[in-house]
């Protein structure tokens, strides 16, 4: 048998539902309820709910916190607002990127840090191995719990259960000790699926009241459970990455198109040597969005001819329920990375043409 | 959830004896299991399939499987309109989501699979 896998404080809720349960990334997880598509088209259209408490809460406490946090990752922590967060990578001495995370201001001296599932360990000894004095880290994954309700009801319905008005949280704040359904969370205006929407982070015995509460008050708006399946193809279609698929230690922030988020004028940080050459140099691949003819699948791996001297290859590919086409992320040589350029992945042996295109593949209306 | 009439492929194809032809598709197993089927790759009109050799592919949002021939023969007819429309495949697998129809070589072959009963003896076996 394999490693015992880690379950949620849903797990049976899940079970209940007749979710199909798969691994990934060491934990037993709903890939799907009633079927991938169905889930997508309910949060694209109305909300779906989502349980992401296998990612990884990291909290980093004391006087230090801040210019500790800045030394290890490529955006900038110092320009955080109390009450603001923030997306960056992690890199290595290459540059390589060891997780992509989201940095949570809570005070000027307690930040927490919410990363992959899969490398929550790796992360955890890398940041203490760094730990400078006067910073405290402590592991919380397993006390907390992650809720997303995304989907432009989302809004809505979550105001029912709560007298936060949630018009004052914009995209990318956060309101901590927030009462929501009579449980208090941290009532974060993010998501990974392009689709308004929070993500709540309770307590790990509070996740199945405010499961059910959440779904009891979008039961009449047509909300749904959503699982990985679904958060995969929402995700793609929005153009985000996925952590282990799209990008790595072996690859870049400014290869995959982070660059937005290194900020090589904000001092010192690991990594930042190397991104200073590769921008004063330019890369040599890109990672670009594509698009194929026809319904087959380009999957991970598969090998792109996109010109230039080399093959590229798709790190992420699927079916796009709300584009309804074959679409993917592939590192390709940069010569080929042009928005409409031509390129074919092969599949299973035959050239299937496509192009280039522009991210995100589906940006919803405001 | 799996008609008498039809015989069946320990790789969860059913096959259909119609006259002097056979009509081939996939069990509801098999497309429950897939779910969300957005692309088949089928034969071209003509081609010789082989018995439990593969024919053609299924594509679901989350994986590729091949499609195994319970019968050698030649393609006669194929289903372009689930080509056009692969999620029909989810919804009517024994009906609209036929594949291929085939002109069998080697008839003896249909006493090679399974009656239904021998098949969800086999699905049982196969969940457990």
């Amino acid at each position: 048998m394999t490693d015992t896998l880690k379950r949620t404080p849903l797990f049976e809720v899940h079970v209940a539902a007749g979710a199909r349960m798969v691994p990934f990334s060491g934990w037993e997880m709903p890939v799907q309820y009633v079927g991938i598509i169905e889930e997508h088209r309910a949060v694209r259209t109305r909300a779906g709910l989502f349980d992401v408490s296998h990612m990884g809460e990291v909290d980093v406490q004391g006087p230090g916190a801040i210019p500790f946090v800045q030394s290890l990752v490529t955006n900038d922590v110092s320009k955080l607002a109390i009450g603001q967060a923030l997306y960056t990578p992690m890199c290595t001495p290459d540059a390589g990127v060891i997780d992509d995370l989201l940095v949570y201001r809570m005070s000027d001296t307690d930040l927490m840090l919410v990363v992959n599932a899969g490398n929550t360990p790796e992360d955890l000894a890398w940041i203490r191995g760094h730990a400078a004095p006067g910073v405290r880290i402590t592991d919380r994954s397993a006390e907390i719990a992650l809720l997303a309700f995304q989907g432009p009801r989302a809004p809505a319905i979550l105001q029912t259960l709560t007298a936060v008005p949630l018009t004052e949280i914009t995209y990318y704040w956060f309101r901590p000790n927030s009462t929501v359904a009579g449980r208090s969370v941290i009532l974060s205006r993010t998501g990974y699926t392009g689709e308004d929407g929070f993500e709540l982070y309770a307590r790990a015995e509070d996740a199945v009241h405010l499961w059910a509460a959440i779904l009891d008050a979008g039961s009449s708006d047509g909300v749904m459970p959503a699982g990985l399946g679904a958060r995969d193809t929402l995700r793609l279609e929005a153009g985000y990455l996925l952590h282990g698929n799209d990008m790595d230690k072996t690859t870049s922030p400014l290869e995959v198109g982070l660059s937005w988020t290194v900020k090589l004028q904000k001092g010192e940080f690991i990594g930042a040597d190397v991104l200073r050459r590769q921008k004063a140099e330019g890369v040599r691949r890109r990672l670009v969005g594509f698009t194929l003819e026809g319904r087959a699948i380009a999957r991970h791996g598969f090998p792109i001819h996109a010109g230039g001297t080399a093959d590229g290859r798709v790190t992420s590919g699927s079916f796009g329920p709300t584009v309804e086409k074959s679409i993917g992320l592939g590192l390709v040589p940069v010569e080929g990375a042009e928005a409409g350029r031509p390129l074919a992945v092969e599949i299973r042996g035959r050239a299937v043409p496509g192009a280039v295109t522009k991210l995100p593949f589906y940006s919803r209306s405001k | 959830m799996y008609p008498k009439e039809l015989r069946y492929s320990t790789e969860h194809e059913w096959a259909k004896t119609e006259g002097k032809r056979v009509r081939i598709g996939i069990t509801k197993f098999a497309a429950d299991h897939l779910s969300d089927v957005v692309y088949i790759e089928l034969p071209a009109v003509g081609t010789e399939i082989k018995f439990m050799e593969t024919f053609g592919v299924v594509e679901s949002v989350k994986a590729v499987s091949d499609l195994y021939a319970p019968v050698s023969g030649k393609v006669v007819e194929i289903n372009k309109a689930l080509v056009e429309k692969p999620e029909v495949l989810n919804t009517d697998p024994y009906g609209e989501g036929w594949m291929i129809l085939v002109e069998p070589t080697s008839p003896g072959e249909m006493d090679k699979l399974l009656d239904a009963a021998a098949y969800a003896a086999h699905l049982g076996e196969a969940q457990s």
